[in-house]
């Protein structure tokens, strides 16, 4: 293990993300117009977020099983169209309910 | 062009998006909890970058004593894309605007303030730019400590059960997405590259910054290719 300090971690992470906010904003007048880098950020937020989700959900919970259906739970909300709260409630029930069980059967 | 310099109008199209992060910071304080990190940590955290995929990508990095480089690059392949919306919100800046604005504003140019700033009909002034990030700023650093706090006195059963929140929030931000083909194929590749590198040899030995910036960036640089959007203001289906 490093033991490279919190400080440095928030400075460097936040710096850096308030760079790329903050220069084009002060620096920049034109527009992009390269289609390939607007393609590219275009699909980047939906790959980021995908990425950061599978695999990682399968294991956010005690359980692989509760967090299987909590996922099953959040696509079918997401797919009916609910908002992001209701998303995560409904998928934190089912999540909870799954364990209760769990633990109970166990 | 008028310009829309309303401090109250700010506050009152802020306040949507401050109810709206309340909950997903709550979620990202209850993840930073369970990942090891303190409350203060994950306070400052929230406070000095007000970013949801970034700051969630983070954690696992700093929790696990990941490099500096892999943090550095991890948050700039995740929020490349405010670079974009920088830009395009520069273009509708009001002549209020000060250069000293721009730095201050663009520390708070989330996903939705810049949607409801370039929504506006009008350039925007400083004024109600201001109205608008302060709401915004401030439930996103109140649910970051909430989180935080509950995640520290509630139950090992409630907080297990809350640890799936965020994703299923970045579940319901991507599956209405995927209506349209090309996203739903870049989606899926990006989740093939994904657990390739979570479950085969080698691969999973790459620290989880870099499996994010590869994968994000293999897919939507391919789809870019495959599946170019069209430019503003350019008609037809922009697929050629």
């Amino acid at each position: 293990m490093n033991n490279t300090p919190f400080w440095l971690y928030l400075l460097v992470m936040a710096g850096v993300t308030y760079l790329i906010r903050m220069l084009p904003m002060v620096l920049l007048k034109k527009r992009i117009q390269n289609r390939f880098i607007l393609s590219f950020l275009h699909y980047i937020p939906y790959t980021v977020l995908s990425v950061m989700t599978i695999p990682a959900i399968f294991a956010a919970t005690s359980y692989r099983l509760s967090a299987w259906l909590g996922f099953l739970a959040a696509v079918v909300m997401a797919l009916c169209k609910r908002s992001l709260v209701s998303v995560a409630a409904v998928s934190c029930c089912v999540v909870f309910v799954t364990e209760s069980i769990i633990i109970r059967c166990l | 062009m008028r310009e829309n310099n309303s401090f109250s109008k700010g506050i009152r199209d802020g306040l949507p998006i401050c109810f709206g992060y309340l909950s997903v910071s709550f979620a990202f304080g209850i993840f930073s909890i369970e990942n090891g990190l303190s409350l203060w940590e994950a306070l400052f955290i929230s406070m000095t970058n007000v970013t949801s995929a970034g700051q969630l990508a983070a954690v696992p990095i700093i929790a696990s004593g990941g490099t500096l480089l892999e943090l550095a690059m991890a948050q700039l392949v995740i929020n490349l894309r405010y670079a974009l919306m920088s830009v395009s919100l520069s273009q509708k800046l009001g002549a209020s605007v000060r250069l000293v604005d721009r730095f201050l504003i663009s520390f708070v140019n989330t996903d939705e303030v810049f949607a409801v700033a370039i929504s506006n009909r009008q350039r925007v002034g400083r004024l109600y730019l201001y109205g608008l990030i302060l709401t915004p700023f401030l439930g996103w650093s109140l649910g970051t400590l909430l989180g935080a706090g509950a995640g520290n006195i509630l139950p090992e059963a409630v907080t297990s059960a809350l640890g799936i929140a965020i994703y299923a929030m970045f579940v319901a931000i991507v599956i209405p997405e995927t209506k349209d083909k090309a996203t739903a194929g870049c989606v899926l590749l990006a989740i093939a590259l994904s657990c390739a590198f979570t479950y085969l040899p080698v691969l999973k030995e790459v620290q989880s910054g870099f499996v994010i910036i590869i994968c994000a960036v293999v897919a939507s640089a391919l789809f870019a290719v495959l599946a170019p959007v069209k430019l503003p203001g350019e008609e037809g289906t922009g697929c050629e």
